[in-house]
């Protein structure tokens, strides 16, 4: 019996590690299936290495902030110019956006919508990752600690990351989307048709449970559903690359990321989000027109005869112009006004009429149907679309009105309200009095 | 002449010091974890396979082999986001083969070493596969090209390694 432990021994040992490994794996699968608390051991090993890879991190994001913050500026001066330009662009493009967002913010607290906010994002940097090629996973250097719990969204300016995995005292293992073992709730932008955004054994993204009989075109964009409880509603997850006929009868929709998974170096967990209905903007919104006529030189006022050599069918607007000195309004009446308005804009103040009338925008362009003189001035002011330049004829100067938002809308303006000269310059703007009929 | 049958006698066997048996696999792992998200392409190369490999044919005792394999494998999954034991059962494979090869084979020459790590490779992950998939559940899909690729990339860094880690052997 001896002879045979000891001709056997090697393999005796080995089949013992392996039954002793398969043991435990099977207990933690068993185990996985229901509430996993992350197990001392991954700890110890998590704190084993973890500290040599922030030193690391440390040390090669100081040497490359003392290059490239002292040393290596060539090109910071032009690099500087572009980039005001670039905010000025943005700053425009976000007026612009503001009002849309407004409006649908308004159309949903309407409708009684909840939707989820991130109220607490934690900046939080990448210093590893499991260092395996078959899964994707990275850890950040925040932890418990710092306030990170297990299924927290994990995301960048770009997008969705991943969610918070297994958390550590002061550093967090998060599964990266493209992993094979992850799923993200997620929907087309455009069709908003719904499917499951997965990983697959490369590190792809597809988009799956889309049926084969949907029309879906690649560079359109996927967004959170919000339906897995876990990334709020409405953040970029990617873009479809290819669709191409899939398993059974759904398609196959690879997606590329929005967010660079393999270089990431900073990022975001929402440690908090709420539950709410959006509440919509008061008064107070900078409009586009404001920050154009910031940027231009100012122009002499021009006499009253002028202004009011408008077009006999453009009447109305050109006084709604006057009022507005010269600039186009924005898309105040969607808020209903009271008190300062006349009959017609009065009309407008029930919900259904709002809602109605958001809704079923006209077109742009149509400045005929524009201030009270049309017949329609409620109608009109509640035009979310209308374009400025046409709907502003006698604005003052041209430049200005051509360069306002969509949503800019002269018949917004309070008839009553008492004249004032034409001027390209920014004119305070009365709050209204009612901005959200809730 | 790259794999030579040797006899037990004409085998040379090394021993390790502490700081090298224990270093080396820890900077093989932390330099895992660390490198790929600094070079992405480095993923496909799996340093603790190739220290288990390393220490295994030169100590060529396959108890010492498996259980190197084991514990580099168990730390390596402890890292990992799946359950722990995956990595480690595929490393006690190798760290036992690859010990026991070492016994009959000699393997000191660079051709041997890009062969042996190209064979311990695709084995590796065939029990890495086979674990994952028939215990663990994961549904990983196997590719050729991607293995056979992964498997020539570790065997010709394999090389570059065992030549550097050559220095730090003692003779018993």
């Amino acid at each position: 019996m001896e002879s045979v432990l000891g001709r056997y021994r090697n393999l005796i040992i080995l089949v013992g590690v392996l039954f002793l490994q398969v043991l435990g794996l099977a207990v933690q699968v068993k185990r996985s299936a229901d509430a996993e608390n992350t197990r001392l051991i991954r700890i110890w090993a998590v704190d084993l290495v973890t500290p040599f890879e922030r030193g690391l991190v440390w040390a090669q994001n100081g040497s490359s902030d003392l290059w490239h913050n002292y040393f290596f500026l060539r090109g910071v001066r032009a690099e500087n110019r572009q980039l005001k330009k670039q905010i000025e662009e943005m700053r425009l493009q976000e007026v612009r956006m503001s009002e849309d967002a407004a409006q649908a913010q308004r159309l949903q607290s309407l409708l009684a919508f909840r939707e989820q906010f991130i109220v607490k994002p934690l900046p939080a940097q990448v210093i590893g990752s499991s260092g395996s090629d078959l899964s994707r996973s990275i850890y950040i250097d925040k932890g418990s600690n710092d306030g990170v719990a297990q299924d927290m969204a994990v995301i960048t300016s770009g997008g969705i990351v991943g969610k918070v995995l297994r958390v550590y005292p002061s550093t967090s293992l998060v599964l990266m989307i493209n992993d094979q073992s992850s799923g993200v709730g997620a929907m087309l932008e455009k069709s908003r048709l719904q499917g499951v955004a997965r990983g697959t054994p490369n590190g792809e993204l597809i988009l799956e449970r889309v049926m084969s009989d949907e029309q879906v075109a690649a560079g359109e964009t996927v967004l959170s559903s919000g339906g897995d409880q876990i990334f709020p509603k409405g953040l970029p997850v990617g873009v479809v690359s290819k669709v191409s006929p899939g398993k059974e009868m759904f398609l196959s929709i690879k997606v590329k990321p929005a967010a660079d998974l393999s270089r990431l170096e900073e990022v975001l967990v929402v440690t908090e989000k709420q539950e709410r209905q959006p509440v919509a903007e008061n008064g107070d919104r900078v409009r586009a027109a404001d920050i154009l006529a910031q940027r231009l030189p100012s122009v002499p006022e021009k006499p009253a005869a002028v202004a009011g050599a408008a077009p006999a069918g453009t009447a109305a607007s050109g006084a709604a112009a006057q009022n507005s000195g010269g600039k186009p309004q924005p898309n105040v009446a969607a808020k209903p006004l009271t008190g300062t308005g006349t009959g017609t804009a009065n009309a407008t103040g029930t919900t259904v009429d709002v809602l109605k009338k958001v809704v079923h925008k006209p077109a742009a362009g149509d400045g005929t149907n524009a201030g009270p003189g049309s017949g329609g001035g409620s109608g009109a002011a509640l035009s979310p679309v209308s374009a400025g330049s046409d709907a502003t004829p006698n604005s003052a100067p041209g430049s200005v009105a051509k360069s306002a938002p969509k949503s800019a809308n002269p018949a917004a303006k309070s008839a009553t309200a008492p004249p004032k000269p034409s001027s390209p310059q920014p004119t305070p703007q009365p709050p209204a009095t009612e901005d959200n009929p809730h | 002449m790259p794999i030579t049958y040797t006899s037990g006698e004409q085998i040379e066997v090394y021993r390790f010091n502490i700081p090298v048996t224990v270093g080396v696999p820890l900077l093989a792992l932390f330099l895992q974890a660390f490198l790929p998200r600094r070079l992405p392409f480095f993923s496909v190369f799996d340093l603790p396979l190739l220290v288990t490999i390393f220490f295994a044919m030169a100590r060529r005792n396959p108890i010492s082999g498996l259980l190197t394999g084991a514990a580099i494998g168990l730390v390596q999954d402890m890292l990992g986001p799946y359950p722990i034991g995956i990595y480690g059962i595929a490393k006690t494979v190798v760290g036992y083969l690859a010990s026991s090869l070492g016994v009959k084979l000699d393997v000191e020459n660079a051709g041997s070493r890009f062969l042996v790590v190209l064979f311990f490779y695709v084995v590796h992950e065939i029990v890495y596969f086979t674990v994952a998939r028939g215990l663990v559940g994961l549904t990983l899909q196997w590719s050729w090209p991607r293995e056979l690729g992964s498997a020539l990339a570790n065997a010709l860094l394999a090389v570059a390694l065992f030549a550097l880690l050559d220095r730090f052997k003692q003779r018993t």
